[in-house]
């Protein structure tokens, strides 16, 4: 049997990558892919500790559909700004966005 | 080692590996693609799990739409059809000391807890996690209010992206 | 329990005691089953597709009146060996610039998403892959699979004509999947669960009678997922010669056709299992699942003949047009529908069947009708204004 904390191990690694490539990454929609990342293994950890808690309370599955729909949201709204911003300012280079009002 | 264990070793193992692919590629659309066998492999776990609902739906809504979204995001916001520069900013050694920190921090802190490695309860048979779900979704008592918040916040996010991304000609 | 009632345990008790005769694990012994007893699927599946091949082309001929392949065996039936040699042996191209390993594998993920969608199809009461109770959802999710191979094909030729014809197409596909999941939903609502053989269970009176109108807008969206006419405008030979495969040739391009049809046809049995009944037909199939398979292959192939039947009677029609259709017609009038019938089914859910059949009837008619008189009204507004606009030719003599 599989204990908690491979699970949770797991959830940590993908978490720690994801955040270097918010950190690490210099182009716009692979900070984004990096958010991706980070939500993805919050989500390993909700259902890992429904399915090791109390299998009846549906607080675990709940969460993860609502963690679902708004990173639907947010990768959406993000890919507009940075589409937006790539048509006026011709880059997507988060260093080239330096600028408070153009 | 059971046969789950050996599934899970080598699914984690790939998951893994395609989450530092994409934060390491340079070509972006190499990087979503990666990403898609990132979301593949979580969705893997989640049948693991025993959340099969949610390994369904984990591919329809992240790989169909999330994933596909980034790859026309990638392809339109290209300035030539190569991508050029490094991939990783000049201060990367400071976000992978972070990273490993934070990987460090967490496992550290978990392995304090008494329930770190408890095993899994066997689940009742007749148990139907997709009903239970269903129910918990809809009902007053449960979480029908969170629910109706979220397709609000899905109806904003709709108006606004479409207001964002319009090309007022 | 005998061959005839339930032929794959049978085979499978077999073949199990014959590995773990040799001296293999036990657990071996039943994965190494379950791999051979996909493996003959697939098998199978694959020759249906080369007589898919054939039965398409002579339907073709006969709707454009004419013969079709005659002359390699008798009715033409080794032509499609013949394509398929001929695909075979052909030089395999990879253009100049092009991603090679995403190149290479977007053919097998499109093959590869239609397959893993028979694991779901009941072929009979006994006899199906896996007994999901969320099969309606994963076929959404194979034909998420199948959306990303597009993009991959049409992105990686290094082509500006496949760019824009995957993107076409994959802007069709997952707009047409939200009407074909609304509908989906309304089977859900009548059987009680999203399991497949459920579903097919509780159909005592087909779902086609129950609902009419869930049945017209799902082989509608199905058409437009599958990328058929009229709904082929990355394929419009005239167009964009042949769309995100317009770099592909040699068996590659062979995957994408055969995947093409082999998507058809199962779409065309999910047609028949969601709203025909599926693998029943009054009780033939409790004499033996045999006849449950050759009932669900028949349904299958009657979808498959109405899918066909409207690719060769319509025009194509074009992107914006479609895009319209979808998001301004069948999206409303599919989410008004599933609304209607959880309201009529929890109004009538205690009532007697025929009560139950002729409230649903007619609230999918009334449905139906209101959104036609109302797309009918705006259709004549819109006539009305073009034709109030009429350019100013008779003022030159």
């Amino acid at each position: 049997m599989i204990p908690l904390s491979w699970y949770l191990i797991l959830a940590a690694g993908l978490f720690s990558i994801g955040l270097f490539g918010v950190l690490a990454r210099r182009n716009a929609v692979a900070i984004l892919l990096g958010v991706e990342l980070m939500l993805n293994a919050v989500n390993i950890n909700l259902v890992a500790f429904w399915r090791y808690g109390d299998i009846s309370l549906m607080a675990g599955q709940v969460f993860t559909i609502i963690v679902f729909a708004v990173a639907a949201a947010e990768v959406a709204v993000g890919l507009a700004l940075v589409i937006s911003v790539y048509r006026r300012r011709n880059t997507v280079v988060a260093e080239e966005l330096d600028l408070l009002k153009w | 080692m059971t046969a789950e264990q050996i599934i899970f070793l080598i699914v984690g193992a790939a998951t893994l590996l395609s989450a530092l692919l994409v934060v390491t590629v340079r070509d972006l659309v190499h990087a979503a693609l990666w990403l898609v066998a990132a979301l593949f492999g979580v969705a893997i776990i989640y049948t693991l799990l025993n959340a099969g609902f949610l390994a369904v739906v984990q591919v329809v809504v992240y790989i169909g739409a999330i994933a596909i979204l980034f790859i026309f995001a990638v392809m339109l916001t290209r300035r030539q059809a190569a991508d050029t520069g490094a991939a990783l900013n000049k201060n990367w050694w400071a976000g992978a000391l972070l990273a490993v920190l934070t990987f460090a921090g967490l496992v550290f802190l978990l392995q304090g807890w008494n329930g770190f490695s408890k095993t899994a309860s066997a689940i009742p048979s007749g148990f139907d996690a997709v009903n239970q779900l269903g129910g918990a979704l809809t009902s007053p008592m449960g979480y029908v209010l969170p629910f109706e918040v979220a397709s609000v916040l899905l109806l904003a996010a709709l108006v606004g992206a479409v207001y964002l991304a319009f090309n007022k000609k | 329990m005998n061959f005839w009632n339930d032929p794959l345990k049978v085979a499978a008790d077999w073949l199990t005691g014959i590995f773990v005769g040799w001296g293999m694990n036990d657990v071996f012994a039943h994965v190494l089953v379950v791999f051979l007893g996909v493996f003959v699927l697939i098998l199978i599946l694959m020759v249906i597709d080369i007589l898919l091949v054939w039965i398409e082309r002579k339907v073709v001929a006969r709707f454009q009146d004419r013969l079709g392949p005659n002359r390699l065996g008798p009715f033409g039936l080794i032509q499609p060996f013949a394509d398929i040699i001929k695909l075979l042996i052909k030089e395999d191209i990879t253009p100049d610039g092009a991603d090679k390993v995403v190149y290479n594998i977007a053919p097998m993920l499109s093959m590869m998403s239609v397959l893993i969608l028979w694991a779901v199809v009941p072929l009979a009461p006994v006899m199906l892959g896996v007994d999901l109770n969320t099969g309606l959802l994963f076929i959404i999710a194979a034909g998420s699979i199948g959306t990303l191979s597009i993009i991959m094909a049409g992105w990686s030729s290094n082509n500006k004509f496949s760019v824009i014809g995957a993107f076409r197409q994959v802007a069709m596909m997952i707009s047409f999947e939200v009407p074909m999941l609304a509908v989906m939903l309304i089977p859900t609502i009548f059987a009680g669960s999203m399991g497949m053989n459920t579903i097919i269970q509780s159909q005592n009176i087909w779902y086609v009678f129950l609902s009419p109108l869930a049945a017209l807008i799902f082989l509608i969206a199905a058409i437009a997922e599958l990328g058929r006419a009229p709904f082929d405008l990355s394929e419009g030979e005239s167009e964009l010669v042949a769309g995100f495969n317009v770099e592909y040739s040699g068996m590659k391009f062979g995957m994408f056709y055969a995947g093409e049809l082999l998507h058809a046809f199962t779409f065309g049995g999910f047609w028949g299992i969601l709203f025909f009944g599926g693998y029943r037909f009054f009780g033939l199939e409790q004499v033996s699942p045999i006849f449950g398979i050759i009932i669900i292959l028949t349904k299958a192939l009657i979808g498959y003949w109405v899918i066909m039947w409207v690719k060769y009677t319509m025009m194509r029609i074009r992107i914006d047009q479609m895009l319209a259709f979808n998001w301004k017609f069948l999206t409303p009038v599919s989410f008004v529908l599933v609304m209607v019938t959880a309201l009529m089914n929890a109004l009538l859910r205690g009532a007697g069947s025929w009560l139950y059949i002729t409230g649903m009837i007619l609230a999918n008619v009334i449905v139906g009708w209101v959104s036609l008189e109302i797309v009918r009204s705006m259709g004549k507004k819109e006539r009305e204004r073009v034709e109030g606009l009429k350019p100013v030719v008779e003022a030159h003599h």
